[in-house]
Order: structure tokens, then C-alpha cells, then sequence
């Protein structure tokens, strides 16, 4: 056999293996969001038959409008509040299990399991039990508050609090998957750094977390940073169980208004700029994340 | 100085060490030498202070070290894997044992250390002790790079500026050499022995492979099992092992450990020419024959046929067959003519340097090897063994 009749052969067995991904890639993600895309720039709406060409209108309105400009801060808002958050918790929950199970496997085990359940419950279901929690008069959070005197609060219906009670929701769902994440980093930290750095004169945790911990976990963090970036930009299921966007668009997020928008008021070219505005911020946010840190964390 | 004395570590149900004392002079080199799992890296790592024993203490110095922290005792070690922090260039790796003992936490932290002057001399004071180990370790040219880019060679001598920059009172070295190829191992052995002659600091060198902890320590503590076997001047342990278990542990070649009944000092056959002389003789005893101790000799007491011949160039190393149960592999000079196999030739073992052991116990017999035609003077002369 030819030198070229081999090269077709393998090459036919690189389409076999990654064909069908990237065709149902292609035909299921960049097929559809390049007619999003196109929509975004018409009246378009879901089950009529004709559009027109508006140009940026659709766009003009979400960051001209109120309601729409209201979307967009809360959404930046509230990945400002849950991406640090739940990075720096998770880490030093990690960290802590980590360290228990230098001494006790069963006891760090349980702990996982605790901090994963969120990941695998229904965020819906889920979503109920905080509602009971924090319930005006019912709720348990209230109730522990008033037993120590502070008064207290409406806090899925209070416009200064929801999103933040909802910011709350959020960290809770993601630290557990970001301690798993970190657990795994923290496992492939070859043991001798920390016998080094002992040696060397870090006596103290907080040395060795600073001298090894930290930058060895720099890959772990970069991966931990874009995913729950992604997570907290795509926040949906809590507002649309909990408060629908309100009180007063209070907690309005771009997924879901994106959701009202297309789904409930079937203006698929509105809702359309708001998808390419949420993929636009996501893709920036992974990208520069990518750019800043890949070079500081694999140590080439 | 380093004394060791009654050191046991247990993990869970595993006994890892059992009763270690040992004394390490100043200015010393020593090597643990044992096979991996005999305990060897367990008594490293309890003498750094990076574990702590069960029993026993370690002292420094005539102080009791017990409770101190790896940097209080002041210890410098150099790791198999070499341990460098990745994320810091070659200079970084050199002075952070220095900023952590001159540096306050203040003067470490990052952005603060340039505005405080104190922290900018120290710096300054840290970077020059750095430069003049790298020129030693001729690793100038690369302070500036990631240890990744390093070769396995260059990671070592980095490792081995780190230990050096900051005068400890003793070097720890962790198997340092078994990553590298055979070539390079060779010449970083009398490197490190070069190092131990110029900073006179006392060295302890944990190792598997013998023939490193021969030809570079002073003394040598054989680990088996978690126990010492014996402590000895590499010299001593090829002439005087104590057991049977460092007889075939020590030497290049491995010795032939030949196990015989024994009645009153007379031997079976093939060795029915051979008597032990002693009192006490055990009824099974061993007998340890170096390889390079035994020659071809028409009149030899033994024979034996040529069943593997493996030529090596200097020398050849001849398995004789000398009876059903029993081989004797020899070490022969290959400029002589050298036996075809199959072929059965005579025998001469040189009595001198026939270890005698306890089959059952393993220690070594007060007891000599004799001729029994030695009257006729054909054949050996009879010497202590």
C-alpha cells in the first residue's frame, strides 16, 4: 500500500472518531448561534411568519431600557459577589478537609459527600428548601436571628436584599463542586514539596500554603475560576423558583429575562441580544482569565 | 555530631524501625544502605524532624532534638525527586532557605519586601550567598530558569545549592543520584564526595545500591527490615560481614551462599575435602565464597562443570556445576584461557575469604574453613575466616 493510500486511510479514521462530536457540535451549538445571532438583529417573533430588519434596536433597548440595563448589572453583580466568594470558601474548605483526612479517611469522606450534595440535588427542589429557610415568619434563618435579638428580614422580597439572598443560593450550589475540584488539586501536590519546604524553614501552615499550596494549585484555580464563572453567569433556576425576576425586576438576571423575553413574551429577536450580550460577557470572561493566567500557573 | 539511640517508628500496625542507635561522628559520611522498604528513609526522615519516632530520641550535638522543627534542627536535605518548587526560577529556589530563617514574615511578603530597606539588604545580602553557591555548583548561567527547563542533572545540583546555601550542621541526602543515567551518577558521586571534603559537614546518605555507599562513605549502616545489621567501615563489611544477609547484600558480584549439613565440623560432598575448625559447630551451617576468590586449578579440592560462561571483557563470570544441588558462580580473569561449557575443571577457593554463618541464625561462626589434605600441601592454606 501507498504512502498516501495510508494517509486517507488514517485520515478516515480521524473523521470516524471526531466526526459525529463535531457534526452534532457544529448542526446543535454554532448552527443555532449564528441564527440567534442573526435574529438578534430583527423584530422576529416565535410562530410569525415574516420579520424585519432593525438593526442594533434590540440592543439599544437592553442597555438603553431600565429593565434590561437592570438584567445586566445584576448579573455582573451577582458573579461579583459569587465568583470570589466561592473560590476563597471552597478553597479553604478544601483545605481543611484536606487536612482531616491526613488523619481520619472516614471523617474527610463524609464531609465531601456533605459540601457535593448540592451538586447533585435538584437545584429546584433545592430552591423550596431554601424558600422555607428563608421564610419571613416561618423560616429558620429568621427565627435563629430573633433568637439572638437581630431582627428579621424579608429576604426573598426585600429589592436591597434578593439578590444578595440569592448570591448566597449560589455560592452554597457551587462551593461544593469547586471543593471536589480543589481536593483533586490538592491530592496531585507531590507530599516532598511540603518535606522541602519544611526543611527549608516553613514551619508554619501558612508558609507552606504560600510556598507550596498555592502556586501548586494554580492550574486547579485558573479551571475553578472559569467554570464558576460560566455557573454564576448562567444563574437561572433559583430566580425563576424563588422570585421570578422580582420584586420590581430586583433579582432580573439575564437568563431569565432572556427566558421571559423569548419564552413567555416570544420576542425571539429581543431575547436573541440578550443571549449574544451573555455569551459575549461569558467568552470575555474565560478569555481574559485564559490570557492572565496561563502563563502564571503552568511554570514553563 | 549525630547520635541515634533506640529509634522505633511504627505506622498503624507496620513496625518500620525497630531499635536504631547509631552514632554519627563529626564530619562524617554515612551511608544507610538496605533494600527499599528496610526503614533506611524512615531514620533520614526522624533524623530531618519531618516525622517523629515512636521511641527513642535523636540528638544534635549532645542536645535532644525531639520536638524541634526540620529548620530548628538546622538540617539540610536533598530529595530523591529533587523537590525543587516549580514555580520559582533556580535563584529563588537557592535563597528561600535564607529569606525564611533572615526574613521576617513582614520582609517576605511580596511588593512590602522592595519598599522596606531592611528587607532590600537582607535581599541583596540572601541574592550574593545564592551566586557564590551557584558559582561552586557552576549553575550561574542558570539562576534565571524554571526548573522545568532543567535537565536531571542540573535539577540535582540546584537541589544540592539549596541544601549548600545556608551552612546546616548536617547533609541529608535521600537517594540523590537514582534518577540520573549511569554515567552521570558516576561523576556526581565523587562530586558529592568533593563537597563533603570541602564544607567538612557531616553527611548521611541514604542508598539502595552498594556499591555507591562503598565507594563514597567513611561508615555504613546496613538496614534490613527495619533493623541495623551491622555498622562498619565499607572495608570491614566486605572482609567481616556479620550475617548472611549483608554477606549477600555487600559486593558487586553476589556472593555464593552455599548451605550444608554439618557433623562435628565435617562437611558432604562436594565439599567432603574440607573440614570446619571450632568449637560448637551448628548442624547446618553456610558457607559465603566471594566469586572473585575462586581460581582454576587442576589440584584444586574442588571440581565442577562449566554450566554458563558470560564473558564481560576484564573478566568472565563461570557458573560451575559441583554436584546436584550445588553451584558456585566465579569471577575468572578473562586474559587466561577460559573453560568451554560442559567442560569439568578443578577448583581452588582461597580459604581466607570463606565466610562462615549459622544457617539457622545467620550470624557469622567463630569458625575457620581448614583443608583436610592441607598436610599433603596440595591444596589451600588454612586461615581464620
Amino acid at each position: 500500500m501507498t504512502i498516501i493510500g495510508r494517509k486517507i486511510r488514517e485520515g478516515m479514521t480521524d473523521v470516524q472518531l471526531a466526526g459525529p462530536a463535531t457534526l452534532a457540535m457544529l448542526v446543535l451549538i454554532f448552527l443555532p448561534t449564528v441564527i440567534v445571532g442573526v435574529l438578534s438583529f430583527t423584530d422576529y417573533l416565535f410562530g410569525a411568519s415574516s420579520f424585519n430588519w432593525v438593526g442594533i434596536d434590540n440592543y439599544i433597548k437592553l442597555f438603553g431600557d431600565e429593565t434590561g440595563r437592570r438584567a445586566v448589572v445584576n448579573t455582573l453583580i451577582y458573579v461579583a459577589v459569587v465568583m470570589p466568594s466561592s473560590i476563597i470558601l471552597s478553597l479553604i474548605v478544601a483545605v481543611g478537609i484536606h487536612s482531616v483526612g491526613q488523619w481520619s479517611t472516614g471523617a474527610a469522606n463524609f464531609l465531601r459527600t456533605a459540601y457535593f450534595m448540592p451538586v447533585v440535588a435538584t437545584l429546584v427542589a433545592m430552591a423550596t428548601v431554601w424558600q422555607m429557610l428563608l421564610h419571613p415568619s416561618l423560616g429558620l434563618v429568621n427565627q435563629v436571628l430573633a433568637s439572638v435579638g437581630i431582627p428579621g428580614q424579608e429576604w426573598l422580597s426585600d429589592q436591597g436584599l434578593v439578590l444578595y439572598s440569592l448570591a448566597v443560593i449560589g455560592i452554597w450550589e457551587t462551593v461544593g463542586y469547586n471543593v471536589v475540584l480543589f481536593l483533586a488539586g490538592l491530592a496531585a501536590i507531590p507530599r516532598h514539596l511540603y518535606d522541602a519546604a519544611q526543611v527549608d524553614g516553613a514551619n508554619h501552615g501558612w508558609d507552606q500554603f504560600w510556598i507550596v499550596t498555592w502556586p501548586m494549585l494554580g492550574p486547579t484555580t485558573l479551571f475553578v475560576l472559569v467554570i464558576t464563572a460560566t455557573r454564576s453567569f448562567r444563574v437561572f433556576e433559583t430566580v425563576a423558583t424563588l422570585t421570578n425576576g422580582g420584586p420590581g425586576f430586583a433579582s432580573d438576571v439575564l437568563v431569565f429575562a432572556m427566558y421571559r423575553e423569548g419564552f413567555v413574551y416570544f420576542k425571539a429577536g429581543y431575547s436573541g441580544a440578550i443571549t449574544m450580550v451573555f455569551f459575549f460577557f461569558v467568552l470575555t470572561l474565560t478569555l481574559v482569565q485564559f490570557r492572565i493566567f496561563e502563563k502564571r500557573v503552568h511554570y514553563r | 555530631m549525630i547520635e541515634l539511640e533506640n529509634l522505633g517508628k511504627t505506622f498503624g500496625e507496620t513496625r518500620a524501625l525497630i531499635g536504631v542507635s547509631l552514632t554519627m561522628s563529626e564530619g562524617s559520611f554515612t551511608s544507610l544502605l538496605g533494600p527499599s522498604g528496610c526503614g533506611k528513609s524512615t531514620t533520614l526522615r526522624l533524623i530531618a524532624g519531618l516525622d517523629q519516632p515512636t521511641t527513642g530520641t535523636v540528638r544534635i550535638n549532645g542536645r535532644d532534638v525531639s520536638g524541634l522543627s526540620a529548620a530548628e534542627r538546622n538540617i539540610a536535605m536533598v530529595f530523591q525527586s529533587y523537590a525543587l518548587y516549580p514555580h520559582m526560577t533556580v535563584r529563588q529556589n537557592i535563597t528561600l532557605p535564607l529569606s525564611m530563617r533572615t526574613m521576617t514574615q513582614l520582609e517576605r511578603t511580596p511588593f512590602i519586601s522592595r519598599l522596606l530597606p531592611s528587607a532590600r539588604a537582607k535581599m541583596a545580602e540572601n541574592d550574593k550567598k545564592a551566586r557564590d553557591t551557584a558559582d561552586m555548583l557552576e549553575i550561574s548561567d542558570l539562576l534565571e530558569r524554571k526548573p522545568s527547563t532543567l535537565s536531571g542533572g542540573q535539577m540535582q545540583r540546584v537541589a544540592v545549592g539549596r541544601a549548600l546555601v545556608r551552612d546546616p550542621v548536617a547533609f541529608l541526602l535521600d537517594e540523590p543520584l537514582s534518577n540520573l543515567d549511569a554515567k552521570l551518577r558516576t561523576q556526581m558521586r565523587s562530586e558529592i564526595v568533593d563537597l563533603h571534603k570541602r564544607t567538612g559537614r557531616t553527611f548521611i546518605y541514604v542508598t539502595h545500591d552498594q556499591a555507591e555507599a562503598m565507594s563514597m562513605s567513611d561508615r555504613i549502616a546496613v538496614f534490613m527490615a527495619g533493623r541495623i545489621l551491622q555498622v562498619a567501615t565499607p572495608r570491614e563489611l566486605f572482609e567481616r560481614p556479620e550475617t548472611r544477609e549483608v554477606a549477600g547484600f555487600i559486593g558487586d558480584r553476589p556472593i555464593n551462599l552455599i548451605e550444608l549439613a554439618s557433623d562435628n565440623g565435617e562437611l558432604p560432598a562436594p565439599f567432603e575435602k574440607f573440614a570446619i575448625g571450632g568449637k560448637d559447630i551448628p548442624a547446618r551451617i553456610v558457607l559465603g565464597i566471594r566469586p572473585e576468590t575462586t581460581t582454576i586449578d587442576p589440584r584444586g579440592a574442588l571440581s565442577g562443570n562449566v554450566e554458563r560462561l558470560e564473558y564481560l571483557g576484564s573478566e568472565a563470570i563461570v557458573t560451575f556445576r559441583l554436584s546436584d544441588k550445588h553451584v558456585l558462580r566465579a569471577a575468572l580473569d578473562a586474559s587466561q584461557r577460559l573453560p568451554a561449557e560442559g567442560e569439568r575443571v578443578g577448583l581452588r577457593i582461597n580459604l581466607d575469604a570463606v565466610h562462615l554463618f549459622d544457617a539457622e541464625t545467620g550470624k557469622r561462626l567463630r569458625a575457620t574453613l581448614e583443608s583436610r589434605e592441607s598436610a599433603s600441601g596440595n591444596l589451600e592454606s588454612k586461615v581464620e575466616a
